[in-house]
């Protein structure tokens, strides 16, 4: 289980990969676009060891490397992965490959630049997820922000520039208090950056809380739970597809993902003490959001705001401290991965053949692309939480792990699925099923083979994580199970 | 006498660079209207003798000529550096001067009196030497400012600044004046020995380092003492700027380190919180008020005084991490500023300043490089990673977070936040707006555009491996305290 450098080359195979795509330049832009689905090919095949090698027995870091980076400051260049994060490596890189794939013929502008920006940033999200130095980890963080603030200031829609710029200072404000905190810890660690050590650090209550408010502002923000969502609706309206996707997909969850790796187990206590307002303000996401997603009129904007509500059922599944929750938090965020990346790619699909979001121009789809709403209706189904798609067995196990904890929260919480399925069903009605009533929707064609690929993939996730999550929770097990043991133990120094 | 001369070989690249400018200043005499490159070669390969010089020298230490000159770490470094920036400098010029009519030989001069002017000031033992190299370095400057006659801003701004620089000097010589009455003595480890007798609330000491603190703010372009960077930065042409802009930063570091560290580090609680103000106030005023720049020379000058304020904050710490840390976000602040000046320099042309902020419209259209060169730039300056910039100012937070002031560097980060809206503004016109039809930016390819790219690029290789740039400024501070 040792082959030392797998991580190191899921990182950088694709960045590396992006700038020889850069290097081909715009004018060649058939050549960009088969040079980057082989590295994202290629960035996909890295990371198939890492599952395959994987130890499902222990919680310890797996595939790791360490190696001195900055001397002078401590810092290492440190990676390595336990279940939760081996999850979201697999996710970032199968869903590059589809975004890749999918942006084949709907991007024409730019498209070297376009495809390298995905790849560069595919590789800094891998690096989030398996950097285990504070330093490094938050140089991925950040680092991350510049190709998103491109992708989305170049190939946006109408209000991109506004869009993008709120993006970049909303994540920026969150994440630099993170910098701060992290650099606190790094003194009361006896000088060290390692977030193994950060673990294991005592810390006084006092000191904790901050500590929590600093982390829980960077990773709110990206979430993003309410109330600093706002900039989301705005992201993911102007953004190209691809941009949405991997924005829905992978970024929300790395605020999640700093939860699991950084507050709960270096601020236990802290976690503990704030439990109620991570509660409360998940809670309001579900409830609240959701009904603000109900009255949208815009496709991509209504499944913005349900990103939103589903996000508020992963962080409530984490506060309150039981493993079942916990898995089923992640399976939730897996889950959304898919189903949010395969309802922007739908919406992907009639904008591509009508430029238009809106769902009043659209109605009666059905009629004359099939096979479209048949696959739109899988995830619509998945997106409300039917039992047999993915979404059923996050939201239910977070609900049933709550319930144990508080059941007022899980009885506030299942309401939302009351409400995810009027959003989701009534877009669907309007959207998909009736008569057609605009001459342009009778003229629409179905899926082309590149585009059923992509959805039929996702589908296939969808299902198979619904009907079989087994394998996916085995992963995940030991690693929960250490995890919670680590957060039920104070660490205010006696 | 003869113990004067002792070490006396400690001083060779300062002799060097003296020789080599009145060489230059002589051969642009008789031969400069034939040779019109004489001048820059030979300046260029000053620049490369007094690196050969100056390596050969390193791991040496003691001082020489009766305390007046020092060598240690510090020195060997810090000269490099600034030779590095003058040499930058000169590469960026040529074509920016000869369109302009001023590419003279006098210009390399002064370049090269003014680097020794800093090595002087790098090298300083006693008031006495520190306060010549920083004349030395002011006059070359103030006439650098000014040379280019027939611009009336650069005029201008050539007698702002004499009149506002001899204030500041005339300051800090009060400050070093009180310190001389108060210990007697002219060298600095005289007066660090008798400073451990004087109390930290005698008056006259207060005074001696507020006069000082104020007179390397001054030089620094720190906040309240900025005054004259918007107007010197954007008046003076672009070369002399780039100029200003880099190599004198590392003179004006070298007075902290010289005056206060070496002489005056007994008084560091005194100086320590002048500091903190100072850097509140940068940190404030060089943020916020460069949001409202359309001028992108205006809009660099008060980010200066914004990195005056991060590199402070080192300064704040006190400790010898943080006095590196203080360094390496110089010497990072210089490579930034020397790139970014350096493309506004390749982006003008005869009869038109690239120096609005619109005139970078739609570059990532026209010239793709350039634009994603002045994107690193300006993601270093606003300290995002993966560019040194940030692992500048991480390392200026973490030091002055281990000296206790968790506050300041709260306000330090929020206030990062701000500056990165305008680097951002910077980027959101070259890549997402349309190209104005008049604003032609040609850009020929020559030795310039290719300094500029290794230089821009360098900002993201040191982002990716910034380790042996932070250990070796590192280095320049062992036991300087």
């Amino acid at each position: 289980m040792t082959h030392s450098s797998l991580l190191s080359y899921a990182i950088w195979v694709p960045i590396i990969g992006g700038l020889l795509v850069l290097a081909v330049g715009d004018r060649r832009a058939e050549a960009a676009r088969w040079l980057a689905l082989v590295v994202s090919l290629a960035a996909f095949a890295v990371t198939i060891p890492l599952f395959t090698g994987f130890d499902t027995h222990t919680a310890a870091m797996q595939f790791s490397e360490r190696v001195a980076w900055i001397p002078s400051l401590n810092i290492f260049y440190h990676l390595g992965i336990d279940g939760i994060s081996l999850w979201f490596i697999l996710l970032t890189s199968f869903l590059t490959v589809l975004v890749v794939i999918s942006s084949w013929r709907n991007v024409q502008e730019r498209v070297a630049q376009f495809m390298a920006a995905f790849l560069i940033m595919e590789g800094m999200m891998i690096g989030v997820f398996c950097a285990l130095d504070a330093v490094l980890f938050y140089v991925f963080w950040e680092a991350m922000l510049i190709p998103m603030f491109l992708i989305i200031g170049v190939w946006g829609g109408p209000r991109r520039v506004y869009a993008t710029i709120k993006f970049f200072l909303y994540t920026f404000l969150g994440s630099v208090l993170m910098l701060v905190a992290l650099l606190y810890l790094y003194f009361h660690s006896g000088d060290s950056f390692s977030l193994l050590v950060f673990q294991k650090t005592p810390l006084g209550m006092t000191a904790q809380i901050l500590i929590f408010l600093a982390f829980f502002l960077a990773f709110a923000v990206k979430i993003p739970m309410w109330p600093v969502h706002t900039w989301l609706p705005d992201a993911h309206v102007e953004a190209p597809t691809g941009g949405s996707v991997i924005l829905a997909a992978v970024m929300l969850k790395m605020g999640a993902y700093g939860f699991l790796r950084l507050s709960l187990p270096i601020v236990p206590d802290a976690s503990h003490k704030l439990a109620w307002l991570m509660i409360l303000l998940s809670l309001i996401a579900i409830i609240y959001v959701a009904l603000v997603a109900i009255v949208q009129e815009d496709m991509k904007k209504l499944i913005a705001y349900s990103s939103v509500a589903h996000m508020g059922f992963v962080t409530l599944g984490f506060f309150v401290f039981d493993s079942v929750a916990i898995e089923g938090s992640i399976i939730q965020m897996l889950s959304h991965g898919f189903i949010s990346a395969a309802m922007f790619l739908c919406v992907g699909v009639l904008y591509d053949r009508m430029h238009t979001r809106n769902i009043k121009a659209y109605g009666g789809v059905a009629n004359v692309m099939p096979i479209f709403a048949a696959l739109m209706m899988l995830f619509a189904m998945g997106n409300v939480g039917l039992p047999g798609t993915s979404g059923f067995v996050g939201e239910f196990m977070v609900v049933l792990g709550t319930y144990q904890v508080s059941p007022w929260a899980a009885i506030l919480a299942a309401t939302g699925l009351i409400t995810g399925a009027s959003y989701t069903l009534w877009l669907f009605k309007r959207a998909i099923f009736g008569g057609v009533t605009h001459p342009e929707v009778a003229g629409l064609k179905d899926l082309d083979g590149r585009e059923m690929f992509v959805l039929g993939t996702l589908a296939v996730f969808t299902l198979l994580l619904g009907l079989w999550p087994a394998p996916f929770l085995n992963i995940v097990h030991s690693s929960v199970q250490h995890l919670v043991t680590q957060v039920s133990l104070s660490k205010i120094p006696a | 006498m003869n113990s004067f001369l002792m070490h006396w070989t400690f001083a060779i690249p300062e002799i060097w660079v003296l020789t080599m400018a009145c060489v230059v200043l002589l051969t642009d005499l008789f031969w400069g209207d034939r040779l019109r490159d004489l001048a820059a070669v030979l300046t260029v390969l000053t620049l490369i003798g007094a690196a050969v010089l100056t390596i050969f020298e390193m791991g040496q230490s003691g001082t020489a000529f009766a305390g007046l000159f020092v060598l240690d770490p510090f020195t060997n470094v810090a000269e490099l550096f600034s030779y590095l920036a003058v040499l930058m400098v000169v590469l960026y010029s040529r074509r920016y001067l000869v369109d302009r009519g001023i590419y003279r030989g006098e210009v390399f001069v002064l370049l090269l009196f003014a680097l020794l002017g800093i090595m002087v000031m790098v090298s300083g033992g006693s008031l006495l030497s520190i306060y010549l190299g920083l004349e030395l370095l002011a006059l070359s400057q103030y006439a650098l400012v000014a040379f280019y006659r027939d611009s009336v801003v650069a005029t201008e701004a050539g007698l702002k600044y004499f009149v506002l620089g001899a204030l500041a000097s005339g300051m800090l010589l009060y400050g070093m004046s009180l310190l001389y009455g108060l210990t007697g003595t002219l060298d600095m480890r005289d007066i660090a020995g008798a400073l451990v007798n004087v109390t930290a609330s005698n008056l006259v000491l207060v005074f001696a380092i507020v006069f000082i603190v104020a007179g390397i703010a001054f030089k620094l372009g720190a906040a309240p003492f900025h005054m004259w960077l918007p107007d010197v930065y954007q008046g003076a042409p672009t070369v002399v700027t780039t100029f200003l802009a880099s190599a004198p930063k590392i003179g004006a570091f070298a007075l902290i380190i010289r005056l206060l560290v070496d002489g005056g580090y007994g008084m560091l609680e005194s100086w320590q919180q002048v500091f903190v103000a100072l850097s509140l106030v940068s940190l404030v005023v060089g943020n916020v008020i460069a949001i409202a720049q359309q001028n992108i020379k205006r809009m660099l000058a008060y980010s200066t005084v914004g990195h005056v304020g991060f590199l402070s904050l080192g300064i704040v710490a006190g400790t010898e991490a943080g006095l590196a840390s203080a360094f390496f976000y110089t010497v990072v602040y210089v490579l930034m500023s020397l790139a970014g000046f350096g493309m506004i320099m390749l982006l003008s042309r005869a009869g038109f300043e690239a120096e609005r902020i619109d005139d970078f419209k739609g570059l990532a259209q026209r010239k793709p490089w350039y634009a994603f060169l002045m994107l690193i730039i300006m993601f270093s300056m606003a300290g995002v990673p993966p560019t040194v910039g940030f692992y500048a100012k991480l390392a200026v937070f973490q030091a002055v977070i281990a000296a206790g002031y968790v506050w300041l560097a709260v306000i330090g980060v929020l206030l990062a936040v701000i500056g990165a809206f305008y680097y951002l503004r910077v980027v959101k016109v070259m890549y997402f707006d349309k190209a104005d039809a008049e604003t032609g930016i040609i850009v020929r390819d020559d030795l310039a555009s290719t300094a500029l790219s290794i230089n821009s690029l360098a900002l993201l290789v040191l982002g990716i491996l910034p380790g042996p740039l932070m250990a070796f400024c590192f280095y320049a501070m062992q036991g300087v305290i």
